[in-house]
């Protein structure tokens, strides 16, 4: 319906213009150029940003506060040497902490083998990870993962990760005040896209055109997601930024029913991730776009070039 | 006059003769788009289905397309022309793809039902369209039993059956 | 062989021998052209430009491309795209310029179309035209292929699909064009022969066929006026260049289509540079998977009009099904404007405008183009599914009546 009111719209515009153009006496082939880029525009208009709009109806805004989890007050200051006491008698029995000093227990595939996917090493959850998703996924991982469709009771499976609702809220923030005090601190740049990618997405993603391969087993992460992650090489290209931002912050709300967890990276973080994809699967977007102004700038003095080279020509003629 | 008619015949003559080359290398050409025989003898997909678990779908690929293998409890209600009886229980063996778009519906095993993720059109066991956009039933690939082997690409009597039926 | 004297000049030994300086004068300085023309007579030349730039950009990618199922998306998008210094410039000029192709090929024919330069004389270049746009389109659909992204497999998937359709020979054509019982290696590397051999090689001989057929009837003007060009060539050659009607290819027409091409080329190159996602369609890059159908299948933009043909027969009518109606909709559309010079019984060639009745009939088939081409694309869903259909028949039934409208045209006209 919609469409047919924009193009009624259209076509009255169009036929003002037209006898605009007619009163004013414009120039022939300036009327032709006209009708021509209306047609074109209007063609355009209805099968690019229309019919995207049709086919991909926007979605919630991606919400980097997870006001939806509310399990954990994290208003409390947590004690991070208090947390310290709590990580090493709580998390490191699977998970390594390689900027505390605590080094993985075994192989990856093993550990794969064991949990079904390799446990994530901690040392950046603080960075990486915002402080509410991180205390409440502490309280119940896979309410924190929207992963309840995945995780029911008749399903059979459990979440390799127990939830730690016993714990006080003043416990879970001490525990995030640690995993925030111990935090490697990481410059700006490439450097830390990549970082933020391989801690948030590297343990199930392959990225095969930065040559890295995901760290759980191929065969071993479709067991436990039921498909195979796919290589995320070309997903800027093949998702673009947009999508990516509201897939990533809630992967349900654009795939209902995906296996994939929300990750609740912080919006920094995602960026981080974001700009890592593009780096990959973009990298010659800087030499396109600096290449793409001087051709323009070359093409202009061509074409003015052409038009006095033309004017001179036709003056002998006309 | 006799030299006349001897050129006309030894002109159509040669005409003939390049007619039949040209003809023959046509065929020649159209025999190098052929399919080849390794294409055609792997158009023929084996299931041994004696192994296969009830309620649990199996899904094997004939010629680049899912083909879905069901197995009935018995409790399940076999239809009459949607499944084949292999030994002593009943089977649905269908195409795998969603009859509105091509998907490929997932199997829900407690509630018999083939849900299909793109458009949410339902499927029965059997492959009947319950709801949403498919148009008709799932597609039924011409397959041969052989014993408890299911070979699909080949029109055996019980798919034949089957379409007489359908 | 007679004795050849001495030549006094490099240009001399070579007229001699070649003929160079009539050559010259029966391409260049000496074709004729009408004085009466618009920017719009100018997309010959762009087309044959943007040509050039598809077969030479087309070489580089020749080089680095692989067509085998296993290497061609990653020898594209990452070979051509990430590591070949300057692929990525190749491969988007490559793309944009398909697709661009098209908008100035339908700007060509439409420009035909409203001066009636298809008629009296005019009819093999019309002709020759058309097959230039169908050879044009088997070009464009085999190198859409060639990624071997998603839309490349389900779109080439969903075509050869379409030649089912066809009585009795039907399955076994799809499968012998296809080489397999699905799209495959097998259909890859054929595609790929054709793109980059058997039609480009076509598409040349098409090109100098086109060109020919206009050295006898002349290009048309913008009244669609009749006179005698070896008249005003004389004109010309006298002296009298302003009171002449025709001007020469060399430097007069050329130096104008070069000042649109500078123009065309600066919308192009942005294009190229800064907006080339609607010919890189997004689900492309996602390596083609055959047991994974996208939500949403449609052809490239050019296809679009004739593709709504196609889908737009979606209920059965009198016993024949919704699918036969659509395809056989779907040939007529695609060779119906071969038959336009025929169907249009009128011999008045003016502009469109000009014309009584057939201005309606013009821009009536210009916006039914356009709902086809939008509604090519949408999904064919609800009220969508509707307007298809209408805007279809429109489209059948503008063509059925041509004739009858162009008659009482020319009666009209007659008796005045």
């Amino acid at each position: 319906m919609e469409f047919i009111y924009i193009s009624l719209a259209v076509a009255l515009v169009l036929l003002v213009l037209h006898f605009v153009m007619l009163k004013l006496s414009l120039n022939k082939e300036v009327r032709i150029l006209v009708i021509i880029a209306s047609l074109v525009g209007f063609t355009y208009w209805g099968i690019e940003p229309y019919a995207h709009h049709i086919m991909h109806p926007e979605v919630a805004e991606a919400d980097f506060t997870f006001k939806d989890l509310k399990n954990v007050d994290t208003s409390l200051a947590g004690n991070a040497e208090n947390g310290k006491v709590l990580v090493e008698a709580n998390c490191i029995a699977c998970h390594s902490i390689e900027s505390a000093g605590f080094p993985q227990m075994m192989p990856n595939a093993d550990a794969a083998a064991s949990y079904g996917v390799v446990p994530p090493d901690l040392s950046s959850a603080g960075r990486i990870y915002d402080k509410n998703y991180l205390a409440n996924f502490i309280f119940d991982p896979v309410s924190a993962m929207h992963l309840q469709h995945k995780y029911t009771p008749e399903s059979g499976k459990s979440f390799p990760m127990p939830s730690y609702n016993w714990m006080s809220a003043q416990e879970i923030m001490d525990i995030v005040a640690y995993f925030e005090s111990i935090a490697p601190k990481v410059a700006e740049g490439s450097e830390a896209h990549k970082q933020s990618f391989d801690a948030a997405c590297g343990r199930c993603h392959s990225m095969a055109y930065a040559g890295s391969e995901a760290l759980t087993p191929a065969e071993t992460i479709k067991n436990y997601m039921g498909a195979t992650p796919p290589d995320l090489s070309q997903y800027i290209k093949s998702r673009g930024h947009h999508y990516l931002n509201n897939f990533i912050n809630d992967p349900q709300v654009l795939l209902h029913g995906t296996s994939m967890p929300r990750v609740g990276l912080t919006e920094k973080a995602q960026e981080e991730v974001i700009a890592y994809m593009e780096e990959v699967g973009d990298r010659k977007k800087a030499e396109r776009e600096t290449l793409g102004l001087w051709v323009m700038l070359y093409t202009l003095i061509f074409a003015i070039l052409a038009y006095l080279w033309k004017r001179k020509i036709w003056s002998e003629v006309h | 006059m006799m030299d006349e008619s001897r050129r006309g015949f030894i002109g159509k003559a040669f005409g003939a003769v390049a007619a039949v080359g040209g003809i023959a290398s046509l065929i020649a050409m159209k025999k190098t788009w052929d399919p080849l025989p390794s294409v055609m003898s792997a158009g023929f997909t084996m299931v041994d289905v004696s192994g296969l678990e009830a309620n649990k779908l199996e899904i094997v690929v004939w010629r680049g397309k899912p083909v879905f293998v069901l197995k009935y409890t018995e409790d399940m209600k076999p239809t009459d022309g949607r499944n084949v009886k292999i030994g002593d229980h009943y089977f649905s063996v269908m195409i795998g793809l969603c009859t509105h778009l091509g998907c490929i519906p997932a199997y829900l095993g407690d509630k018999h039902q083939f849900k299909c993720a793109c458009h949410g059109g339902e499927f029965t066991a059997d492959g009947v369209n319950t709801f949403g956009p498919p148009p008709r039933p799932l597609d039924i690939p011409p397959f041969k039993l052989d014993g408890v082997t299911l070979v699909l690409g080949e029109e055996g009597p019980e798919y034949k059956a089957m379409m007489a039926k359908a | 062989m007679a004795e050849f004297k001495k030549a006094d000049s490099m240009l001399e030994w070579f007229d001699q021998r070649l003929g160079v300086v009539n050559f010259a004068k029966v391409m260049m300085t000496e074709y004729w052209i009408p004085k009466n023309i618009n920017f719009l007579w100018a997309m010959g030349v762009l087309l044959t430009v943007l040509f050039t730039f598809l077969v030479v950009s087309g070489i580089f990618l020749l080089m680095y491309y692989k067509p085998d199922v296993n290497m061609a998306f990653d020898s594209v998008n990452y070979t051509i795209m990430q590591e070949v210094a300057y692929g990525w410039l190749f491969r988007h000029i490559h793309a944009v310029g398909a697709s661009v192709v098209f908008l100035v090929i339908y700007i060509h024919m439409f420009t035909g179309i409203y001066y009636g330069s298809y008629k009296k004389g005019r009819e093999m270049i019309w002709v020759s035209g058309m097959l230039l746009f169908v050879l044009f389109s088997a070009e464009g659909f085999s190198g859409y292929m060639l990624p071997w992204g998603q839309m490349s497999y389900w779109a080439a998937y969903v075509i050869t699909e379409l030649f089912g359709g066809i009585p009795f020979i039907g399955n076994e054509l799809v499968v012998w064009i296809r080489g397999n019982f699905y799209v495959s290696d097998s259909t890859l590397t054929r595609f790929f022969m054709l793109h980059v051999l058997l039609l480009p090689l076509l598409i040349i001989g098409a090109i100098v066929f086109h060109f020919y057929a206009l050295r006898f009837p002349h290009v048309n003007n913008e009244e669609g006026e009749f006179f005698d060009f070896d008249e005003e060539a004389e004109k010309y050659k006298a002296g009298d260049k302003k009171g002449s009607k025709v001007v020469a290819f060399w430097p007069v027409f050329l130096s104008k289509d070069f000042f649109v091409l500078g123009f065309f080329m600066l919308f192009f190159f942005y294009l190229t540079f800064f907006h080339y996602g609607f010919a890189m369609d997004a689900i492309n890059f996602d390596k083609a998977d055959g047991l994974k159908t996208p939500a949403h299948i449609y052809p490239e933009w050019y296809f679009l009009w004739s593709y709504e043909v196609l889908r737009g027969f979606f209920f059965d009518i009198a016993g024949i099904s919704g699918k036969s109606l659509g395809l056989i909709a779907f040939g007529i559309a695609n060779v119906i404007f071969f038959l336009l010079p025929w169907l249009d019984r009128s011999p008045m060639v003016k502009p469109a405008n000009q014309r009584p009745y057939f201005k309606y009939w013009f821009w009536l088939m210009m916006a039914d183009l356009v709902v086809l081409t939008v509604f090519g694309k949408l999904p064919p869903t609800g009220i969508n599914a509707w307007i298809g259909f209408a805007s279809s028949m429109t489209f059948l039934i503008l063509f059925a009546s041509l004739p009858f409208i162009t008659k009482a045209e020319a009666k009209k006209a007659g008796g005045k």
